[in-house]
């Protein structure tokens, strides 16, 4: 770039050339939201991601279509074109993931979804969104696995895998929605943290609710709540590309306005160059962390469902929750007190809430779609309490469990 | 508690029921009730098993997977076989014994026609044996008016299919008619 660019003292415009991927036409698009019809309509859980992310401003998408997440691309590839978006099915997912990361660092606001085998490919790029502060969201609509396992049938492998699947040490924003619904409102929050937040987002959806069908009416635009990276304001030769003065988030130029950024997989220094000085390492390290712990209050949603009186807590999230409820209504019949703590966001991991559960009921039933994940998590919160009041309930058999298995373990326990 | 009324539609890939899971539960939000239409299938788009679960209720539905029917609607000898077990005590059978040739269990109210068959002589070909089957469906339970079912048909499928549609629609209706009396 050449020096006197950098030195200006106003952010030049952008050239018309390189703002292909912003969303052109700002009246088109919104001709388009507000002709959609807002009606109570039969929604698919897929379909609602597909146009929460339209709703949140997602104007870039490039993936590899997988069951059971394949509608979210079909839908996306459609729609994008005619809001000015750019829709690019790639050669395969890792491609997938570095695609939607470059486009982010052009100004975008990029998604794209897939299914556990595709969500492994993706690992080493959802490690470097996040070493360079990239916002993006991965929707992963979880099938059986390992590897290829059983495409249309549903599990819940991938909770921890969202966390740490990357190496190294890797704070995590997810997201778990357990109806239709909620897979548009957490669709639209996904791409609002990781837009505050300069990180990638993940979204767990439930082959089964990726699948399902339910009655939903989708709110008027003018109560979807937007958020957009913040720009920076400084003129280009004051702007550092990691910023810790402003509560660990930082602003964020774009590739082509006029600021000089460099981004590397590399632990780098304030302005993304690389770096090996230990302070600077140790810096950056703390910035990622302290970002998503300074902020669990903003980050972490949960329900609490009839648990005021409750001896007999369940501790689970998705589909299995839904089973849970429908348990929970049996056994109040009975006289059974038993209630629900369900996260919404399950990394970062709602510990406050888990202890408080922790003190105040005796038995806590952890039912999950796989071989024992969320059951750690509590686990390392049950330090005065023991462990026999910590129960299990896992089934990974491409079935899901049923309100009645987890009756039957309320019983068993109270 | 909520009283949910549990339909499963079951057969193999490429007989049409997961569209006719939709189409039942468009019907239902047309008539502004709760639904929820969940499916499980195999990899194949035809053969293999395929089931589609529709529950309609007033009130908030939890668990969307049907899991004691009110209704089951079996195409094939595989589907019948296995799920009959959940059927409801007074729930209701329907089985098209163009395929199904014996049942397990004996069902107190089971209602057997050959739907393929019919759908293959009147309308000249198996393809709408989905809707026909599930118009008996609708027209023996009443758990959506017919007209419901019938502008939801025509929001699912594509407009130049809606008419062989109808008649498939029609034929079910009657023949559920005919078979109460």
């Amino acid at each position: 770039m050449p020096k006197k660019e950098i030195n200006s003292k106003a952010a030049p415009k952008p050239k018309k050339d390189q703002t292909t991927l912003a969303v052109k036409p700002e009246s088109k698009l919104e001709e388009i939201q507000s002709s959609r019809e807002r009606k109570n309509v039969l929604m698919q859980g897929n379909e609602a991601v597909a146009y929460g992310a339209l709703d949140a401003g997602v104007n870039f998408f490039a993936g590899y279509p997988i069951t059971p997440s394949t509608e979210v691309a079909e839908i996306l590839a459609n729609e994008l074109p005619k809001r000015g978006g750019v829709f690019i099915q790639m050669e395969d997912e890792i491609a997938s993931i570095c695609a939607i990361t470059g486009a982010s660092l052009a100004g975008a606001k990029a998604l794209t979804a897939t299914s556990g085998p595709g969500f492994s490919l993706m690992q080493e790029g959802i490690g470097f969104a996040k070493i360079t502060e990239t916002p993006c969201v991965v929707v992963n609509v979880q099938r059986m696995g390992p590897s290829t396992g059983m495409p249309t049938s549903p599990a819940q492998g991938d909770i921890m895998q969202a966390k740490w699947g990357s190496h190294g040490d890797s704070p995590a924003i997810v997201l778990y929605p357990a109806s239709v619904k909620e897979s548009y409102e957490l669709t639209i929050r996904a791409v609002n943290l990781s837009e505050k937040y300069r990180t990638c987002v993940i979204l767990l959806l439930d082959e089964v609710i990726g699948h399902m069908r339910e009655a939903v009416r989708l709110p008027d635009m003018a109560n979807v709540r937007v958020i957009n990276r913040i720009k920076p304001t400084v003129p280009p030769n004051w702007y550092k590309h990691y910023d810790e003065n402003q509560k660990y988030l930082s602003p964020l130029a774009s590739y082509g306005e006029g600021y000089r950024f460099h981004v590397t997989g590399l632990t780098h220094d304030s302005h993304g160059f690389p770096t090996n000085k230990s302070g600077e390492a140790g810096d950056m390290m703390e910035r990622l962390r302290k970002k998503i712990s300074y902020n669990m209050r903003d980050l972490v949603q949960i329900e609490s469902y009839q648990m005021e009186d409750a001896k007999i807590a369940i501790f689970t999230a998705g589909i299995t929750a839904r089973a849970a409820k429908a348990a929970i209504a049996m056994a109040r019949h009975e006289g059974i007190k038993v209630g629900l703590l369900r996260p919404l966001t399950i990394w970062p991991f709602p510990d406050d809430a888990v202890r408080k559960m922790l003190r105040n009921v005796e038995t806590v039933i952890v039912p999950e779609l796989n071989q024992g994940q969320l059951i750690h998590e509590i686990q390392r919160l049950t330090k005065d309490k023991s462990e026999s009041n910590l129960i299990p309930l896992q089934r990974v058999n491409g079935q899901l469990i049923t309100p009645n298995d987890i009756l039957r373990k309320i019983k068993e326990v109270s | 508690m909520a009283k949910n009324y549990e339909i499963r539609l079951s057969g193999s890939g490429g007989q049409g029921l997961i569209l006719a899971g939709i189409i039942l539960a468009r019907a239902a939000v047309i008539e502004k009730r709760r639904v929820t239409q969940t499916q499980s299938y195999g990899p194949e788009s035809r053969g293999g098993y395929s089931r589609a679960d529709v529950i309609i209720s007033d009130e908030e539905i939890y668990f969307p997977e049907a899991t004691n029917f009110d209704c089951l609607l079996a195409l094939t000898q595989e589907a019948c076989d296995v799920y009959l077990y959940d059927l409801r005590e007074s729930g209701i059978l329907i089985i098209d014994t163009t395929f199904v040739k014996n049942l397990a269990l004996a069902a107190e109210n089971t209602y057997e026609l050959p739907f393929t068959d019919i759908a293959q002589e009147k309308l000249g070909s198996p393809i709408t044996t989905n809707i026909m089957s599930l118009a008996f469906l609708v027209q023996l339970t009443g758990i959506v008016k017919p007209g419901s079912l019938k502008q939801s048909i025509a929001e699912s499928v594509k407009p130049a299919f809606i008419d062989v549609n109808y008649k498939a629609m029609e034929l079910g209706f009657e023949l559920a008619k005919k078979y109460k009396k």
